[in-house]
């Protein structure tokens, strides 16, 4: 009997990135699978903001960017000549720091990337707005008032908009670089329960500076450091056993 | 030193501390039921209520650093052990309290032939080998010497197994010996379960240094 060869959504293939001639990345090989959440993690400065915007080309406007190596999506190069970055950002969405609606309704907010593709159809709108807020679990606190505007929700219910407004153009990944971290604890638990329920439909990656958070919210985590993928595996594993010696001094807080 | 490194060197010298405090609870048991001592008996007793203090505050301070500082990697694989090891030890000293108590309640000389055909003193002086060889890993955070210490404690397991057979032989022959020969009988027990708890606190140490699980694990045939 042949085995079936294990699907991998992500891989990145012997990945260098340089700031002009500052070498920001060394050699990065990372496997990830569909439907899981891997968690960055790592010093300010150590790579891993670079390696997420690797994946969906953010980096493309950094004066001085250049990138050795392959990005492959669903085994497909998304560097090759053939992709189309906008169709890119589609399939692979992202979900920043700080909560950035636009000064639009709410509802407007989330048909937002829709409209841009050309979706007119008002059905079809109204359906995705409420399949997207109700994924990112703010359907019930914000269905009456989908004409009110954005701005005036609070900062956790601001990055759950934010998140609906990713879902909405129906990625299949998630990109979120600190998505909890200007948040208060109940907000950020919200958005770890999110995670949770949306790993079952997208694959996500989070780069975080919390360490609990990455403990509680992934199943596999990658530790950088100067550049370096020092370490990637089980989170589990790794937050009771790590096998580097730097790995276990930067999550127990002995760094340096 | 950060202060999750303080709090565990404070648990260390803690559960440090409790190993000793067993162990010269251990050896004054052998001492007075062999004696007989009674009043020994009762300063065993009495020191128990101590080690019974010292559990409660081992427990405290792990409870504290786990809810505080939410460790990982090896301070919550240490963390996670100290609590096991703390109730280990604890049902040590309960042993060792346990023989005591029988030699307050002893209204008889023991019999001396019965005494050496159970092999006694070799079981009290192999479970204090292995108290002595315990608590010098532990001080050490030496896995090798831990690893020792599941070979030992086999040693105690096969004369614990014999026990039944010999005293029922000795009450065979002289039925006044029932009463001393329960009580002897639950003393080899006690002494074995010395070894199993001994033997938990290696596993649990070597989980902390190595991370490696021994528990439940089948010997290779």
């Amino acid at each position: 009997m042949e085995l079936e060869s294990k699907h991998i959504k992500i891989k990145t293939k012997d990945i260098n990135v340089y700031y002009d001639t500052v070498k920001v990345l060394n050699n990065i090989n990372m496997e990830i699978e569909p439907n899981t959440v891997t968690a960055l993690i790592g010093p300010s400065g150590c790579g891993k903001s670079t390696f997420l915007r690797l994946i969906n080309r953010m980096n493309d406007y950094i004066e001085g960017f250049r990138k050795e190596g392959d990005v492959l999506l669903d085994d497909k190069d998304i560097y090759s000549k053939n992709t189309q970055v906008e169709l890119l950002r589609k399939e692979v969405g992202m979900v920043f720091q700080k909560p950035n609606p636009f000064p639009k309704s709410i509802f407007e907010n989330v048909v937002y990337g829709l409209r841009i593709q050309g979706v007119k159809d008002k059905q079809k709108l109204n359906e995705a707005a409420e399949q997207a807020l109700v994924q990112a679990a703010i359907w019930d606190e914000v269905k009456d008032n989908l004409k009110k505007s954005a701005l005036a929700l609070s900062g956790g219910q601001q990055q759950r908009l934010c998140i609906a407004r990713t879902l909405a153009v129906e990625p299949s990944v998630i990109l979120m670089d600190e998505p909890a971290s200007a948040l208060d604890p109940i907000s950020t638990a919200k958005i770890e329960e999110l995670i949770h329920e949306l790993k079952k439909d997208y694959t996500i990656m989070i780069v975080t500076h919390n360490m609990h958070q990455a403990g509680r919210v992934s199943d596999k985590t990658g530790f950088f450091y100067m550049g370096d993928l020092v370490e990637f595996g089980d989170t589990k594993e790794m937050f009771m056993s790590p096998r580097k010696q730097e790995t276990e001094n930067y999550i127990s807080g002995r760094f340096g | 030193m950060n202060v999750l490194e303080n709090e565990i060197d404070k648990i260390n010298e803690a559960v440090l501390e409790m190993m000793h405090l067993v162990g010269q609870q251990l050896e004054k048991s052998k001492r007075a039921l062999l004696g007989p001592d009674t009043e020994l008996a009762e300063e065993i007793i009495f020191t128990e209520k101590r080690i019974n203090a010292l559990e409660l505050t081992i427990d405290r301070y792990c409870e504290n650093a786990i809810a505080l500082y939410s460790p990982v990697a090896t301070d919550l694989r240490f963390l996670i052990s100290m609590l096991k090891v703390n109730s280990d030890l604890e049902r040590i000293g309960d042993y060792a309290e346990g023989i005591a108590s029988y030699v307050t309640e002893m209204e008889e000389d023991l019999n001396q032939d019965m005494l050496a055909a159970i092999k006694i003193n070799e079981m009290f002086d192999l479970a204090m080998e292995m108290m002595v060889a315990m608590e010098k890993g532990a001080r050490e955070e030496n896995t090798g010497l831990l690893r020792k210490l599941f070979k030992m404690d086999s040693s105690l397991n096969k004369i614990n197994k014999k026990k039944s057979k010999v005293i029922s032989e000795y009450i065979k022959k002289d039925p006044n010996l029932i009463i001393q020969g329960f009580y002897l009988h639950s003393t080899i027990k006690k002494l074995e379960r010395v070894g199993d708890h001994i033997k938990n606190v290696a596993e649990d140490y070597i989980f902390y240094l190595d991370a490696e699980i021994f528990k439940h694990k089948k010997k290779k045939k």
